[in-house]
C-alpha cells in the first residue's frame, strides 16, 4: 500500500506538468483548430531563456517571468506572422506551420546555447523531503504539484470568471460571430497563443529540476502532455488537466510495478487504447460530421 | 506545340508522353545506370553512398505521400516503419540465413502487417487524433528497439553482415547501388500507376471527403488499411537498403526526427505527387551532405522552408512546376 501511494504522488507531479502542457494544446486546438506541434519547443526556448536571465544575476521570479514572457511573445508572433497570413490553410497545413516552428526554435536553441546538457539552478531542493507517514515526498515534487495546481487554477479563473475569458470562449465558439459582436477576435486569438505558450514555458521551468536542460528536453513531456490533451478530449479543458493526471499517475504506476524501461510505450499504448474506444476523448463532445 | 496536341483520351492518360518523353525517361535510367562508373572518374566515389540513401529516402517519401497526399491520412510515425523494415530485414537474413531478396519481401510484408494495424485506428481517427496516435507508434517502436536489446543489440547497436546479390564484377557499394535504385525505380513505376488507378481515385476520394467517398462505394475498411499497408511496405523496403548501407543498426537512426524529415519531404517537393516526393527526398538527402559545416542549422533550414513552403506555394515545387509548364503552354495568352 505504501508503495503504491508513493508511485501515485509521484505520478500527481509529472501528471500536473503534463496537465500543464496539456492545458496549452487545448486553449489553441480549441480556439484555432490548430495542433501546436511547437508547444514543446516554445516551452523550450523560455526555459532557456529564463536560464540565461539567471545567469545575468536576476532574481529568480524576474528571470522566469522573462522566460514566460518570451514563449508568450513567441507564441504570439507566430499567430501574427504566420498563421494569419496562412488563414485558409487546410487540415495538413495546421498540422504543418507549426511543425516548421518547432524545426525552427528547435534549431534556434540548438545554436544559440549548444546542445551540451545545463544545470538549471532552481529555488526547490531534489533532495529535501516531506514525510506524510510512510509516504516521502521531495520540495520539488511537491512545488511542482502546487504551482501546477495553482496555475490551472487561475487558467479556470481566467476562462470562466472574466470578460476576457468569455471573449476566448466566444471566439472559440465561432470567430465570425464573435467578430460581429465586436470582439476584437485576432487579439484573442494572440493572446491564447500568449496563454498558451507561457502555460508551456511554466512547464519547462518546472521541468527543469528534474531533467537538466538540453534542447530536446520537452520533447518527451511534450508528446506525453499532447497524449494527454488527446485523450482528455482536445476541446476540452477539464479534460486535459484529468488527462494529464491520469497519464501521469499510469505511467509512475507501471513503471513501479511492471517495467520502467517501457513506460513511455506504455503510455502511448494507453492513449492508442482510449481513443478507439471513445475516438473524441474522454470528456470530449461527440461531433455528427456532415458531408 | 503540335507534339503535344492530344487526339483521344486515352493519350491523356499515357504515363510518358510521346517521344519526348520516353527519350527522357530513357535518359534517365541510362544517367542512373552509368552514374557509378561515372562518379570515381570525376573524384566524387563517396557520393555513391549518398545515392543509395537517396534511393532509400526516396522509396519512403513516393510511400508516404501515397499515404498523406493521396488519401489524407497523416504519418508522424513513419520511421518506425522504416526501423522495423530494417531490422526485419536484418534479422531475417542473419538468424535465418535467407537469401537477400527473401529477406527483403519478408521485410517488406511484416512492415506492411505493421501498416494494417496501425491503420485500423485510422479507421475511426482524424486530424490531430491520427497524428498522435501514428506519432506514438514511432515513439514506441524507438523505445522497444532501445529496451528490447536481445532483439535490437540495443544502444550498441545491431551489426548487418554484408549480402551479396549476386551481381558479377561489381564492388558491393556498386552492387547495393543497383538494388536500390533498381528498386527505387521500379516502386516509383508502381506508384506512378497506382495513383492513376481506380485505387489511386480510391484514395482520392477518400482525402477530398471520406463520407462522400464512402456514399458512392468506395470501401473505406479496405483502402484507408490498404494505404497504410502499402506505405508501410514501401517504408520497410526502404529500412531493408538502409540496414545494408550502415551495416550497422541502432535505434537512434529512427527518431522522431526522422519521421518529421520524411514529412518534410513530401511537403517541400510536393503532396499528392510522385513525381514531388521524388523531388523532394531528392533534395533533402543532398541539402545535409552539402551542408554539414552547417549542421546545426539544418532544423532552421528545414522549418523555415516548409512554412515558407505551406505558405507560397502548398502544392510543393512540384506543384509549383507545373503552373510554370502551364503558363508556357499557354503563353502568350
Amino acid at each position: 500500500m505504501t508503495h503504491l501511494a508513493q508511485y501515485l504522488v509521484g505520478g500527481l507531479a509529472t501528471g500536473s506538468l503534463y496537465a500543464l502542457v496539456a492545458l496549452g494544446v487545448v486553449l489553441l486546438y480549441r480556439s484555432s483548430r490548430v495542433l501546436n506541434f511547437a508547444h514543446g519547443d516554445i516551452a523550450t526556448l523560455g526555459t532557456f531563456v529564463a536560464f540565461t536571465l539567471i545567469g545575468r544575476k536576476l532574481p529568480f521570479s524576474l528571470a522566469v517571468t522573462g522566460g514566460l514572457a518570451a514563449a508568450a511573445l513567441v507564441g504570439a508572433l507566430f499567430f501574427f506572422l504566420v498563421l494569419r497570413p496562412a488563414k485558409e490553410a487546410s487540415l495538413l497545413g495546421k498540422i504543418v506551420l507549426p511543425l516548421g516552428l518547432a524545426l525552427v526554435l528547435s534549431g534556434i536553441v540548438q545554436v544559440v546555447w549548444g546542445t551540451d546538457t545545463l544545470v538549471f539552478p532552481f529555488p526547490l531542493s531534489d533532495i529535501r523531503v516531506y514525510r506524510f507517514g510512510q509516504v516521502v515526498i521531495s520540495e520539488t515534487n511537491l512545488g511542482t504539484i502546487i504551482i501546477g495546481i495553482v496555475l490551472m487554477t487561475l487558467l479556470y479563473v481566467l476562462v470562466q470568471g472574466t470578460k476576457v475569458g468569455l471573449a476566448m470562449r466566444a471566439v472559440a465558439q465561432s470567430a465570425d460571430a464573435a467578430q460581429a459582436l465586436g470582439i476584437p477576435a485576432r487579439r484573442i486569438y494572440a493572446l491564447t497563443w500568449g496563454l498558451a505558450a507561457a502555460l508551456g514555458g511554466a512547464a519547462g521551468v518546472l521541468l527543469a529540476p528534474v531533467v537538466y536542460l538540453d534542447p530536446f528536453m520537452m520533447l518527451d513531456p511534450f508528446l506525453k502532455g499532447f497524449a494527454a490533451a488527446v485523450m482528455g478530449g482536445m476541446d476540452s479543458l477539464p479534460g486535459a488537466v484529468l488527462g494529464g493526471f491520469l497519464l501521469g499517475i499510469a505511467e509512475s504506476v507501471f513503471a513501479g510495478y511492471v517495467s520502467f524501461k517501457f513506460k513511455t510505450t506504455m503510455a502511448f499504448a494507453v492513449i492508442i487504447l482510449v481513443l478507439l474506444v471513445r475516438p473524441e476523448g474522454l470528456l470530449g463532445r461527440v461531433y455528427h460530421r456532415r458531408v | 506545340m503540335s507534339g503535344n496536341l492530344l487526339e483521344r483520351y486515352q493519350d491523356d492518360l499515357y504515363l510518358v508522353k510521346g517521344a519526348t518523353g520516353w527519350s527522357t525517361v530513357a535518359a534517365l535510367l541510362a544517367g542512373l545506370a552509368a552514374l557509378p562508373f561515372l562518379l570515381p572518374k570525376i573524384g566524387l566515389g563517396y557520393l555513391l553512398f549518398i545515392a543509395i540513401l537517396m534511393a532509400a529516402n526516396v522509396i519512403v517519401a513516393v510511400g508516404l505521400n501515397m499515404l498523406v497526399g493521396f488519401t489524407g491520412l497523416i504519418s508522424l510515425g513513419h520511421a518506425g516503419f522504416v526501423a522495423i523494415g530494417a531490422y526485419a530485414s536484418g534479422l531475417l537474413a542473419a538468424k535465418l540465413g535467407l537469401p537477400w531478396y527473401v529477406a527483403w519481401i519478408g521485410a517488406a510484408a511484416i512492415t506492411a502487417g505493421f501498416g494494417f494495424v496501425v491503420g485500423l485506428p485510422a479507421l475511426r481517427l482524424t486530424g490531430p487524433y491520427l497524428a498522435i496516435a501514428t506519432l506514438g507508434f514511432g515513439i514506441a517502436v524507438y523505445q522497444v528497439l532501445v529496451n528490447w536489446t536481445a532483439l535490437s543489440g540495443g544502444r550498441t547497436g545491431l551489426p548487418v553482415q554484408q549480402l551479396s546479390f549476386g551481381i558479377p564484377g561489381l564492388t558491393p557499394t556498386q552492387q547495393l547501388y543497383y538494388v536500390a535504385v533498381g528498386a527505387a525505380v521500379a516502386l516509383s513505376w508502381i506508384g506512378y500507376n497506382l495513383a492513376r488507378s481506380h485505387v489511386g481515385r480510391a484514395l482520392a476520394a477518400i482525402r477530398d471527403s471520406d463520407i462522400a467517398a464512402e456514399v458512392t462505394g468506395v470501401n473505406l475498411l479496405w483502402y484507408k488499411t490498404l494505404a497504410f499497408a502499402i506505405s508501410a511496405a514501401y517504408a520497410g523496403i526502404a529500412g531493408a537498403i538502409i540496414a545494408q548501407a550502415l551495416r550497422h543498426l541502432e535505434p537512434q537512426s529512427f527518431t522522431f526526427l526522422e519521421s518529421i524529415t520524411y514529412f518534410a519531404m513530401i511537403v517541400i517537393g510536393g503532396l499528392g505527387t510522385v513525381s514531388g516526393a521524388i523531388i523532394g527526398a531528392v533534395i533533402l538527402t543532398l541539402l545535409p551532405h552539402y551542408l554539414s559545416g552547417l549542421k546545426q542549422w539544418l532544423p532552421i533550414v528545414y522549418g523555415a522552408t516548409i512554412i515558407l513552403m505551406m505558405m507560397v506555394e502548398p502544392r510543393g515545387i512540384y506543384g509549383r512546376w507545373i503552373r510554370i509548364k502551364m503558363y508556357f503552354k499557354a503563353w502568350p495568352l
